[in-house]
C-alpha cells in the first residue's frame, strides 16, 4: 500500500516548491499542508519536527526536515 | 575522461543565463550547482527586473529554470564544487560527487548569508532563528519578531514580516538604516515596526525555541522578548573552491570588463565577482557576457 505523505510548506519557499515538484514527478500522492494559513498544521509541524523551518515531510510517521532528496527517495523506495 | 568545452559553476541568474547562451552557441558543457535560482529564489517581491512590473523571487527563479531546461542542459544538481585547478589547457573541477574536466569555466557561484557568529545562533537555527524570511516568515504569524541588519535585504525581510507578524523590531548596528529610500518608507509605513539603531545583538536566548535576544546599545545591555530572529546582515562570496583565482579584499573574484579572471579560461559572473552592483538583472547580464567571452576564448584557441 502506498505510504501516507504529508508536506508542510509555505507557498513562497523555493525548497518547498521543489519538494512538491519532486513528489509529483514521481507520481507520489501527498497532502499539502500550507502552514502559512493553517495554524493547526503549523503547530503540528513544529511539534513533530521540533523546529520551525519548512519544508517538513511526514512519510508514514518518518519526519524529514528540508528537501533531502536522498532521504525522501529512500523512505519512499524510489 | 570527457573534456567539456565549458563548466558553469552555479545556477543563479548569472549561471542560468550563461547556460542559455552556451546552449545557443552549441558548446558542450555542464552546469554544477547546489541549488537552482540562487539568491533570486529567496527574494521577496521584485519590482525592478525589466519586463516584470511585479514578480516574486521564487516565480522569477522558476522562469529562469524553465528557460534553462528548455535547452536540455546537463545539470548536476545538489553538487558542490570543492576545488578548481588548471594544468596545461585543461581545467579540473572536483565536486563532492565526481571529477570533471573542461577547457573553460564560468564561476557563478554567488553569495551566501553571513552568520552573526554569536552564542545561540547555531543552537536556535530553525528554532526561531532563520536566514530566509521568504520561506519561514509565515510561521511567525501574530508573533513578535526581530530582523537583524539595516540594508535592503533586512528591509525586504522586515516588509514581508510587517504583513504577517504582530510586531517587528529592526536591530541595526549603525546610526541609520541603509538600503533604498522607497524601501525605508514602505517599512516605516508598516505601523508595527520599531527601529533600534546603534544596537548590536550579542546573543540569542531561549529554551526549546527562541524567546529573546540580548542587545547592546549606548545604554548597556538589555533583553528584548522576541520569538523570531531573522538574520539579514549581508552576504559572503562562495569562493572556497577557487583558491588560485584572484579576489578583492571582500573575497569577491576580480574580473575585467569581459568577465575574465587572472587565470586564462576561467571567467566569473554575478554576485561572486567584484562588479559593484548586486542585482538580479545585472547578474543575468553578466552571465550572458561571460558566456559570450568564453565562446570567443574557445574559438580563438581553436579547441
Amino acid at each position: 500500500m502506498a505510504k501516507s505523505v504529508k508536506v508542510y510548506s509555505t507557498p513562497s519557499c523555493p525548497w518547498c516548491i521543489r519538494a512538491k515538484q519532486f513528489l509529483k514527478e514521481n507520481n507520489i500522492i501527498f497532502q499539502d499542508m500550507d502552514v502559512s494559513v493553517d495554524k493547526q498544521a503549523a503547530d503540528e509541524m513544529v511539534q513533530k519536527s521540533g523546529q520551525m523551518g519548512v519544508p517538513v515531510l511526514d512519510i508514514d510517521g518518518e519526519i524529514i526536515v528540508g528537501f533531502d532528496k536522498e532521504k525522501i527517495k529512500q523512505s519512499l523506495g524510489l | 575522461m570527457q573534456i567539456y568545452d565549458l563548466i558553469i559553476i552555479g545556477a543563479g541568474p548569472a549561471g542560468i543565463t550563461a547556460s542559455v547562451y552556451a546552449a545557443r552557441k552549441k558548446l558542450s558543457f555542464l552546469v554544477i550547482s547546489l541549488d537552482i535560482g540562487g539568491q533570486a529564489a529567496w527574494s521577496g517581491d521584485i519590482e525592478n527586473y525589466t519586463g516584470y512590473q511585479f514578480i516574486t523571487g521564487p516565480e522569477l527563479a522558476g522562469k529562469f529554470e524553465e528557460h534553462m531546461r528548455k535547452y536540455g542542459i546537463a545539470l548536476k544538481e545538489n553538487e558542490e564544487a570543492l576545488a578548481l585547478k588548471k594544468s596545461g589547457e585543461v581545467i579540473s573541477v572536483k565536486t563532492n560527487k565526481a571529477d570533471y574536466q573542461a577547457r573553460s569555466v564560468i564561476i557563478a557561484s554567488g553569495k551566501k548569508s553571513k552568520e552573526l557568529g554569536i552564542p545561540g545562533e547555531k543552537e536556535f537555527k530553525n528554532r526561531g532563528l532563520t536566514y530566509c524570511a521568504t520561506c519561514d516568515g509565515p510561521l511567525f504569524a501574530g508573533k513578535v519578531v526581530s530582523v537583524i541588519g539595516g540594508g535592503n535585504s533586512a528591509l525586504d525581510a522586515a516588509l514581508q514580516l510587517t504583513k504577517i507578524s504582530r510586531q517587528v523590531y529592526i536591530i541595526n548596528n549603525t546610526g541609520q538604516l541603509g538600503g533604498d529610500e522607497i524601501m525605508r518608507q514602505k517599512v516605516q509605513a508598516g505601523g508595527n515596526v520599531t527601529i533600534l539603531n546603534n544596537s548590536q545583538v550579542v546573543s540569542v536566548l531561549g529554551d526549546k525555541f527562541v524567546s529573546a535576544i540580548k542587545i547592546k546599545d549606548s545604554a548597556g545591555l538589555k533583553e528584548l522578548a522576541v520569538q523570531g530572529v531573522f538574520v539579514e546582515i549581508g552576504l559572503i562570496p562562495n569562493v572556497a573552491f577557487a583558491g588560485e583565482v584572484e579576489k578583492n579584499e571582500r573575497g569577491e573574484i576580480k574580473i575585467d570588463s569581459r568577465n575574465r579572471t587572472n587565470i586564462p579560461g576561467i571567467f566569473a559572473a554575478g554576485d561572486v565577482t567584484d562588479v559593484q552592483e548586486k542585482q538580479i538583472i545585472i547578474a543575468a547580464g553578466e552571465g550572458s557576457k561571460a558566456a559570450l567571452s568564453t565562446f570567443r576564448y574557445l574559438a580563438r584557441k581553436e579547441f
